[in-house]
């Protein structure tokens, strides 16, 4: 993998978007593109290896975050992943959609380190439980919370 | 200082670790849990190191953080969106401004409005004073944890300079409130451009007095060098972002690579040093202090020239329009980012924050792996903890 340095060019995210449909052809669908953006949907099965795919062969070595959602009928998890040399700062949004029914998730924990944390994150305060992952445990809240209180069935007190 | 030399200097500091780890592992030593925080001298706020020492080296650990958690991002989902920028100020007291500069790009970019250009510089001044006095405060506790009281004075009395500044631009000291969606809250007042260039100018003079103590101590420079040392791809894929991710060797800093306020339209460099240990975090945050002056006089003649009339707040809906935006900016911190889905409302649907050091301080583990006791406060100041934005 050839990983110098290279300045922005506005070919990129096509670049970005053909190797990945190349690859994963079918399994990715793409949402939107901006300068320095591309936004792509993907299915809970394949995303492990995407993440894979994304650091190895197109050096995004950076998961900036992992977001949970809580859109009623559904839960998203929202991964942004930045590249610091290839592609230098470019940024790829990921998301998946999860069912109520079954809140599971691969864990891209063991690809990205620095998304450890966020994965406990999402998980306590939501309730996705990300499979793999090394240490699910409470972080931010009291050990004893038996709820999750991100989600929009937890009502704020004195506010409705 | 030469490459050479910095490397000799790490490679001797690492054989003496290797050394008293060989002596040690004779010694039948139990292995001991140490739990440093909440209250600890070394902490900068409520959290806690758990380290595991083998004799006086660390071979575990385990950051514990939550004690500050309020739920600020399931209160802004209860709130109107003017009324979460006082809220944006609190989750760092110590770059405040540059959260609520933030917050209001990630509103505007939902609206999809351009924000004049004069409020855009202005705002890049405000961001630029916030990064001084916020890595004054730093340099302040790093001379307090390596045993240098004269150099948290020293940059104590610094900082208070830049608050001025900040009581000058917008009336307040930390929580600013000062920027808006669509804007600043007020234009610069009347003697200002004369006065930041003033404290610019003798700031840039007096930084060297500090830089001059602490690298003509030998005591000071040996507990930073070759100290808490992480490779480029270790701290890349621990997601490390801000100084101490330019301190091993990756060139990356938003306000360059991914930028945003007209920074593109600024010159200025990005400190970038290959070391990779304490020594390097702390040169690229006192070089940023430097380059961020730089910036702060760019940016005032370009105030200046669009002259006093040229406006400064847009007035905006106060419903945004479905859509999922976000905005990214380097903190002082590292990379910090505001995710934001909208659902028509006045109200968000969903705000999430990503705090850097959040990230960061997850990686403690393995930037005190190795290390002895007595390192640990010198490594982890290197972090600059906030605790407001990582427990959020």
């Amino acid at each position: 993998m050839d990983t110098t340095i290279r300045e922005y060019q506005d070919s990129w995210e096509d670049e970005i978007e053909s190797k990945l449909n190349e690859k994963f052809s079918g399994k990715i669908e793409f949402t939107g593109k901006e300068t320095r953006r591309v936004y792509a949907k993907v299915p809970r099965d394949a995303l492990f290896g995407i993440c894979k795919f994304l650091r190895d062969e197109l050096s995004f070595e950076h998961c900036a975050t992992v977001i949970g959602i809580d859109m009623k009928d559904y839960m998203q998890v929202v991964y942004h992943i930045d590249n610091y040399t290839v592609y230098k700062g470019e940024c790829i949004e990921l998301t998946v959609d999860v069912p109520n029914d079954d809140l599971h998730v691969p864990s891209v924990s063991s690809i990205w380190g620095g998304a450890d944390w966020n994965e406990r994150e999402t998980w306590e305060l939501f309730g996705i439980v990300f499979d793999g992952h090394p240490k699910l445990e409470r972080l931010l809240t009291p050990d004893t919370y038996e709820f999750y209180p991100f989600r929009k069935s937890y009502k704020l007190r004195g506010w409705q | 200082m030469a490459d050479d030399d910095k490397a000799a200097a790490i490679k001797t500091a690492d054989s003496k670790v290797v050394d008293i780890a060989a002596e040690t592992a004779k010694m039948d030593t139990d292995k001991m849990w140490i739990i440093m925080g909440p209250q600890h001298p070394f902490s900068h706020g409520l959290w806690t190191l758990k380290i595991q020492a083998d004799g006086e080296i660390v071979t575990d650990a385990e950051p514990i953080v939550g004690y500050l958690h309020r739920g600020w991002e399931k209160e802004a989902e209860n709130r109107p969106y003017p009324k979460i920028i006082p809220m944006a100020d609190r989750l760092c007291y110590a770059a405040s401004m540059t959260y609520t500069h933030l917050y209001c790009m990630t509103v505007e970019n939902a609206l999809g409005i351009e924000v004049p250009e004069k409020a855009q510089y202005i705002r890049v001044v405000a961001d630029e004073i916030n990064r001084l006095q916020s890595h004054l405060m730093w340099l302040a506790a790093v001379g307090t944890d390596l045993g240098n009281f004269t150099v948290f004075l020293w940059a104590m009395r610094e900082r208070e300079y830049w608050m001025d500044m900040n009581v000058r631009l917008c009336g307040a000291r930390m929580t600013t409130n000062y920027p808006r969606i669509g804007g600043v809250r007020n234009d610069t007042p009347d003697i200002f451009d004369r006065d930041i260039i003033r404290c610019t100018e003798r700031f840039e003079k007096a930084l060297w007095d500090i830089i001059g103590m602490i690298d003509d101590s030998s005591i000071y420079v040996s507990r930073m060098k070759g100290t808490g040392i992480l490779t480029r791809e270790e701290c890349a894929n621990l997601g490390i972002t801000g100084p101490a991710l330019r301190g091993t060797g990756v060139d990356f800093d938003l306000r360059r690579d991914d930028p945003y306020s007209l920074y593109d339209t600024l010159d200025f460099d990005v400190p970038v040093l290959n070391a990779g240990d304490s020594y390097a975090r702390y040169m690229v945050r006192i070089e940023e202090m430097l380059q961020s002056c730089k910036i702060i006089k760019q940016a005032m003649a370009k105030i200046k020239a669009l002259g006093k009339n040229a406006p400064y707040r847009l007035k905006v809906p106060t419903n945004v329009p479905a859509g999922r935006h976000y905005a990214k900016l380097e903190d002082p911190r590292g990379e910090s980012m505001m995710y934001l889905v909208s659902d028509g409302t006045d109200k968000p649907y969903r705000l999430k924050v990503r705090s850097p050091i959040f990230v960061n301080v997850s990686a403690s583990k393995e930037l005190v792996m190795g290390c002895r006791i007595a390192d640990v406060p010198a490594i982890m100041a290197m972090i600059d903890m906030c605790l407001g934005e990582t427990d959020r």
